[in-house]
């Protein structure tokens, strides 16, 4: 059996007198490639900041490799990839590289310096998301996939186990959805990562992911891909609060 | 001139003190540039200016407080304001910014109050306004190395932790960083600075030195080492140029060090341009 990566227990959150999250029960295993998909208030970004252990929730337990995530200290297992148009100044003046080796900063702890192989550390992080080329350029020069990507060079630095990605493709025009979707699954199946994405993206489930949980409030649905596909539209409405239709982003890019 | 600073003690100390300051008020200013912050610069010298009201005021009314150094009580309350900020900007979450004028027109208010019930110190308020080469004291001069010597231990222990917060502060938090503690020594340390540049340039410009540098450093550095370096050589030639034309001029160098600075920014934004007119002609 694979190890549990991530285990949430009868997870419950509530702001103030709402209710964001109730009943959450989900186990993340070794090797999945898991989107998490919701619609706009469904309580991805809650569900993804107590996985992160940024909250607490109100009841409930959570279990980051196996241990409690209050005991659980070696955040660099985990690399997080924040939704881009929250979290960065586009007009900051530093390099990719100086980006991506920032993602050492937990590896290498507070009062030490980066190790002296920290260029070629970079380097490698940033060949296997295909942005080697690109690691004196300024990051605010970069499109949004790019940048995307120099994100995900960033978190891959530490050699986490895992990845979460917080709305990835926001900023990434479509015709660069699909290689970015390519290239996660690339760091799935060859280096082993586990992926955990949260999008409101309905489509992104027709990528290549494994696993999808449907969250709006609480899971609705948990499990492989090709099970979700045969969820009925009145199936997938109920969840999503409002019509939905799938849209293939395969056959939408070879259109 | 280099007879007149080895052979004038006061000279000594302004030309000591504007160098290091030159060094230190760039290399952190360009953390509170990045991060948006360098209106909380302007509060806190505001609420420097009220500890050196007050301080003028307690030595003018307790003959055994006459040789307390002002800048004693311009630091404590410069850290005090800081940590004021910061309380404020976590009370209003989704206005940060009202902490600013908040602390800023407390400061200006209590320092208001001192000089009107205080009787004849403004001589020594205008230096400490605008900054003065004559009025900068051998035990001014220590103050400023003791708070260069705290920076650079502060950034050279905590850098890679401010770039990480300075660029993405959600990461930083989901990174495991104990990023609110790293905040509040930053605005300590930021508060030092303030309290320690004021002699020099002037609490009304003390901002001035933190940001006008790194502006114009930021217009042509490709990344964020260069940004630092030419920070620093752009906030020493602005102390230099100052602080020798203010000699000469016998003028405040607040006003010389600060309009050096708009120069060397304007020069900055014009080679861009003409470096850029370049490339499109090519």
């Amino acid at each position: 059996m694979a190890k549990q990566l991530i285990n949430l227990h009868n997870v419950f959150y509530q702001y103030e007198q709402t209710v964001a999250l109730r009943d959450i029960n989900l186990i993340i295993e070794e090797g999945d490639f898991l989107a998490i998909i919701g619609p706009n208030g469904s309580g991805k970004s809650t569900l993804l900041k107590i996985i992160l252990g940024l909250i607490k929730p109100t009841k409930g337990e959570v279990f980051l490799f196996e241990k409690p995530v209050s005991q659980f200290k070696e955040k660099e297992l985990i690399g997080y990839v924040s939704q881009k148009s929250n979290s960065f100044n586009t007009g900051f003046p530093a390099t990719v590289a100086e980006v991506v080796r920032s993602g050492l900063v937990k590896k290498v702890g507070l009062f030490h310096r980066y190790p002296k192989n920290v260029r070629n550390q970079v380097k490698q992080a940033l060949k296997s998301v295909g942005m080697e080329m690109f690691a004196e350029k300024n990051i605010g020069d970069l499109s949004g996939g790019q940048q995307q990507r120099v994100f995900i060079a960033r978190a891959l630095i530490s050699d986490p186990k895992i990845l979460i990605l917080d709305e990835p493709t926001v900023g990434v025009d479509s015709k660069n959805v699909r290689s970015f979707y390519n290239m996660l699954a690339h760091l799935n199946r060859e280096h082993n990562i586990t992926i955990v994405l949260v999008t409101h993206d309905v489509d992104a489930v027709s990528i290549s992911i494994s696993h999808v949980a449907c969250l709006n409030q609480t899971i609705h649905f948990h499990g492989f891909k090709n099970e979700m596909d045969s969820m009925s539209d009145k199936q997938l409405e109920a969840w999503y609060g409002h019509s939905v239709r799938k849209v293939d982003h395969h056959s939408e890019v070879q259109s | 001139m280099i007879d007149a600073i080895l052979n004038y003690q006061f000279l000594q100390n302004a030309f000591a003190s504007g160098l290091i300051i030159g060094v230190i008020a760039p290399l952190l200013g360009v953390f509170v540039v990045v991060r948006r912050l360098s209106l909380i610069a302007d509060a806190l010298s505001h609420v420097t200016l009220a500890g050196i009201a007050g301080s003028l005021y307690l030595s003018q009314s307790f003959g055994a407080l006459a040789l307390l150094n002002p800048l004693y009580l311009g630091i404590v309350a410069s850290v005090t304001g800081s940590l004021f900020i910061e309380r404020l900007r976590r009370l209003y979450k989704h206005y940060e910014e009202l902490a600013i004028p908040i602390i800023m027109s407390a400061g200006l208010g209590i320092s208001a109050i001192f000089i009107s019930v205080s009787e004849g110190f403004s001589s020594d308020l205008i230096s400490y306004l605008f900054g003065s080469v004559s009025a900068v004291s051998r035990q001014d001069l220590w103050i400023v190395v003791s708070i260069a010597i705290i920076v650079i231990l502060f950034l050279s222990l905590f850098f890679k932790e401010f770039f990480v917060l300075s660029f993405d502060e959600e990461y930083a938090k989901a990174s495991g960083l104990p990023a609110k503690w790293i905040h509040i020594l930053f605005m300590i340390v930021t508060a030092l600075v303030i309290a320690g540049s004021m002699r020099i340039v002037g609490i009304l410009l003390v901002s001035s030195l933190m940001t006008l540098p790194v502006a114009a450093a930021m217009r042509i550095a490709k990344s964020f080492k260069q940004a630092i370096i030419y920070s620093v050589v752009f906030g020493e030639l602005a102390v230099l140029v100052g602080l020798v034309s203010a000699f000469y001029l016998n003028i405040a160098p607040g006003g010389t060090i600060v309009v050096t600075s708009i120069i060397i920014l304007l020069l900055t934004l014009l080679t861009k341009k003409i470096r850029i007119k370049g490339v499109q002609i090519q």
